[in-house]
């Protein structure tokens, strides 16, 4: 294994890290203000990417599809939270569960009767199709890269509007002392709305960039959202700092056991023993990774203090 | 006697009479399908044991019934291709399988369960479930035991010599299996140990204060349940003569969830009947258009946002 292999993996690892940071971010906000836990949230990605795929193909234009894609998906997330999620406030978790897993049936079956079941496929950009060489001899697709600064620029935008604006203020508020809040005049139920649409309108920002990169298909929603679990369950639910440091060493550990462990496990036992082995082990670590915070923290390594502790007793 | 009561016997005639009823009317094709939903109303059982007694939400019960399926269907493959486990030559024998199959998942549920226990609520749901996709992405990853494809089986397995290629004796084993677990159950739930477990789900922390090693009656409730499932999967393999990957899916385990809910959650006989209104509105609906899990779905809503109790509990009026 070459030094260059690890650098070029290590960058795509980064890159699934944002990707998934802008899900997880999402995720851990709807639960952290809501008390929702939103198995649908794969779906809204599935979403966006589907939008995207479609707009690009109509119109060619880049930018459209990733606008329309998150557009889509929020719009959606926004259907979801006005008709289903916001009977679920006061239910147990498991109603939530149930709830979501019907949006995602549904969702998964409206799609392949709106674009059939086998994949599409979303064109890189022309302007970003090219190569460059990240490091000496190493050359990156400019696409991925363009992901990156993208995934960035939205972490950041998305922290300053939590830490600097009023609405962040609220949500941050929202996040500790949920009935505090509304006793002080916050109009909740709006807040929970906005919350709800801002974390699918991540996943549709998600969903589109994705699209150029891996296949747009029904299902795509479910990999990537119990990947997000692994992320918020390492980072600590409720918290947008965990869900950085969750997605980051998520994306990072799985890209790398894939590419660097997998085919290492493979040289050193060899035969069809080691293909198995190999296959096998580069596609559990991070769990592994997941179970190893567990018995050391088992609320996760940024863990939310507020709400968080009155759900405890579920 | 009240309506509980005559709907649970009633119940038990009619799935002891099914396989009659079926012949008489030249309709065997129903045995399968019949034999299927004793099966996954055995899963399902198992499931409730957790979830409607212990309060703990697994979005991840499919593993141990995959895991009790494949442990069945990886031994009839090393048995008939003649290559030794550990130096056993294997065995077709279902009192030797399938004990196998049970110890393997209840083991795989001691450990998992000693891991996903340490946390509570959406940390339960959300961990139960990664874990389960880690085992469906091992299974996935055995090429050598057909990896996407599956683990066919060449044949069923024997009971006590018996062979158990009918349908008819088949169903009737999966019968008595499913009353055997259902009196075991109902018995253990009424247990102090059943009690224990209902305390701690109700109010944890009172039923620590009252000395209830609440952390270890959950273990062993998690451990039962995975055993059970584990020979639900056995059964299954049996019945499909395959062990697939989406047995271990999470769609599985989201299928055993709802029909918990659908029957009842908290009533053994509910499971049972979740089981086969899941099991038949599938197959209806499948008759209807390609597109039924969309039908499915919205019915699943629907029912969580309308339906507050399940089909068994309403039926039986039984008070909360």
């Amino acid at each position: 294994m070459s030094i260059e292999l690890l650098i070029e993996q290590s960058v795509n690892g980064l890159q699934l890290g944002l990707t998934l940071y802008l899900l997880a971010a999402g995720l851990t906000l709807i639960f952290g203000v809501m008390g929702i836990l939103n198995l649908a949230h794969g779906s809204m990605y599935m979403v966006g990417a589907y939008a995207a795929a479609a707009i690009a193909a109509k119109t060619g234009s880049f930018v459209a599809a990733t606008a329309g894609g998150a557009a889509a998906a929020g719009l959606f997330g926004l259907l979801v939270e006005f008709v289903i999620v916001r009977r679920l406030y006061h239910r147990e978790h498991l109603d939530q569960v149930l709830a979501t897993f019907g949006v995602i049936l549904f969702t998964n079956e409206a799609i392949a009767m709106l674009f059939g079941r086998s994949p599409l496929f979303m064109p890189t950009p022309q302007w970003a199709a090219g190569q460059i060489e990240i490091f000496p001899g190493v050359p990156y697709p400019q696409y991925r890269i363009f992901v990156m600064a993208a995934g960035i620029v939205i972490a950041v935008l998305l922290w300053q509007l939590i830490t600097r604006s009023r609405l962040g203020m609220q949500i941050r508020a929202g996040a500790t002392h949920r009935d505090m809040v509304g006793a002080l005049g916050v109009n909740i139920a709006r807040l929970y709305t906005v919350v709800f649409g801002v974390g699918a309108l991540l996943c549709g920002v998600a969903g589109a960039l994705i699209g150029p990169v891996r296949s747009v298909q029904i299902g795509m929603g479910e990999d990537v959202l119990i990947l997000t679990f692994v992320v918020v369950v390492i980072g600590g639910i409720g918290s947008l700092k965990g869900a950085f440091a969750g997605a980051m060493v998520v994306g990072i550990i799985d890209t790398l056991s894939r590419a660097v462990a997998g085919p290492a496990i493979k040289a050193w036992i060899g035969g069809p023993t080691g293909d198995s082995l190999a296959a096998g082990l580069s596609s559990i670590m991070v769990y592994l990774v997941m179970a190893l915070v567990l018995v050391i923290r088992p609320t996760g390594l940024f863990p939310a203090t507020g709400n968080r502790v009155s759900h405890a007793g579920h | 006697m009240n309506r509980d009561r005559i709907l649970t016997i009633g119940l038990w005639v009619f799935l002891a009479l099914f396989p009659l009823l079926a012949m008489a009317m030249g309709q065997t094709y129903w045995i399968n399908i019949w034999t299927r939903i004793l099966i996954l109303g055995l899963v399902a059982m198992s499931l409730n044991l957790i979830m409607g007694y212990g309060g703990l939400v697994s979005l991840g019960h499919a593993a141990y019934f995959g895991v009790g399926g494949y442990a069945v269907a990886l031994i009839a493959f090393h048995t008939s291709q003649g290559i030794p486990m550990l130096g056993w030559m294997g065995s077709n024998e279902a009192l030797m399988v399938w004990p196998i199959a049970m110890l393997i998942s209840g083991l795989l549920a001691l450990g998992l369960g000693a891991l996903c226990l340490r946390t509570r609520g959406v940390y339960f749901i959300m961990i139960t479930l990664a874990f389960s996709q880690m085992l469906f992405f091992i299974v996935i990853s055995l090429k050598f035991y057909g990896g996407d494809d599956g683990l066919a089986m060449a044949g069923r397995n024997v009971l006590a010599g018996m062979p158990l290629t009918s349908p008819t004796i088949l169903y009737y084993v999966c019968f008595v299996i499913l009353l055997t677990a259902f009196v075991l159950l109902s018995r253990l739930t009424t247990s102090p140990f059943g009690r224990a477990l209902q305390a701690g789900k109700i109010n944890e922390r009172r039923a620590r204060a009252l000395g209830i090693p609440v952390h270890r009656v959950r273990l062993v409730a998690f451990v039962i349940a995975g055993v059970l499932a584990g020979l639900g999967g056995a059964l299954w393999a049996n019945q499909m003569r395959i062990a697939s990957p989406d047995m271990l899916s999470w769609m599985r385990s989201g299928e055993l969830i709802m029909m918990v809910i659908l029957g009842g959650l908290g009533s053994h006989m509910g499971a049972i009947v979740g089981a086969a209104a899941l099991v038949l509105l599938e197959a209806w609906l499948a008759g209807i258009t390609e597109h039924w899990m969309l039908i499915l779905g919205l019915i699943l809503i629907l029912a969580v946002l309308f339906i507050r109790r399940g089909l068994f509990l309403r039926i039986a009026g039984r008070p909360r």
